[in-house]
């Protein structure tokens, strides 16, 4: 994790439970899909097709911006929605370094239980 | 991605052995590398620690949650956290279980992690009131959809 040490939150859970928080919903899982293929699209682009109103779309797409999955960005006097990956690739980062960790503890419990 | 983690491995080493090394806090202390102040005691916070070389300066802290012996053992705590200046207290803590199974060539240790998408009380905004359980699959589904485009 050390390439991410400029991080404030460094290693707490805070940051992995907001991301998994936001991620945490049905239509947002939606939207990411929608999104994650890189294009960004408008709110109209992403209500259509959806029993949701405008503003609730809306409302889901703010949440996935408080976790920065999604960016906000200006075309004209359109506002776009963009994926961003690097709040999912930290927060495996995050799991994979929890990981690791206990791998190397169950090693040591190992090399002491097996004499 | 998953929200939990679980790792599974084999000890050549009866599961009496195995779990005296879990349970008491001499020996988990030798292998975890923490210098606890007390036993482990269910409902009872415990406190040491660590020695792991370079990281002496942090403390370890865990709540013993249940002791099945020989079968299981949990905590819960509040992991890696590794940065002194932050309080690590308000946030919700993971649970750590340590489930043990007999097999012919010793012992079976289950160790899971989980908790890791449990809301920080200080974060009570609409993503969290938003937020309606299922999360394995609904882990899957985004491992699917997003991975394989990146």
């Amino acid at each position: 994790m050390s390439h991410r040490s400029d991080s404030r939150r460094g290693l707490g859970p805070r940051a992995p439970a907001h991301v998994f928080a936001a991620l945490g919903d049905e239509t947002r899982l939606l939207l990411v899909r929608k999104l994650c293929g890189g294009k960004p699209r408008s709110i109209s682009q992403l209500t259509a097709g959806s029993r949701l109103t405008r503003q609730a779309i809306t409302k889901h797409l703010r949440v996935l911006e408080s976790a920065r999955i999604v960016r906000c960005v200006r075309a004209g006097r359109e506002s776009l929605f963009q994926f961003n990956p690097q709040p999912m690739e930290e927060l495996k980062d995050y799991l994979d370094f929890v990981s690791e960790q206990w791998d190397r503890t169950l090693a040591r419990l190992k090399s002491f239980v097996e004499i | 991605m998953e929200n939990r983690i679980e790792k599974r491995i084999e000890l050549k080493a009866p599961i009496s052995r195995v779990w005296r090394a879990l349970t008491d806090y001499r020996e988990f202390g030798e292998w975890f590398l923490v210098k606890l102040e007390g036993p482990f005691v269910p409902g009872q916070v415990t406190r040491g620690h660590i020695t792991y070389p370079g990281y002496e300066h942090l403390k370890w802290e865990a709540v013993v949650q249940k002791m099945e012996p020989e079968r299981l053992f949990s905590f819960t705590w509040h992991p890696y956290s590794v940065d002194p200046k932050n309080d690590y207290s308000k946030e919700t803590p993971t649970l750590v279980e340590f489930r043990l199974e007999e097999t012919p060539g010793g012992t079976l240790l289950v160790l899971t992690e989980s908790g890791f998408d449990k809301i920080p009380s200080q974060r009570r905004d609409e993503a969290y009131r938003m937020n309606e359980g299922g999360w394995s699959e609904q882990m899957k589904n985004i491992e699917r959809y997003v991975t394989p485009k990146r």
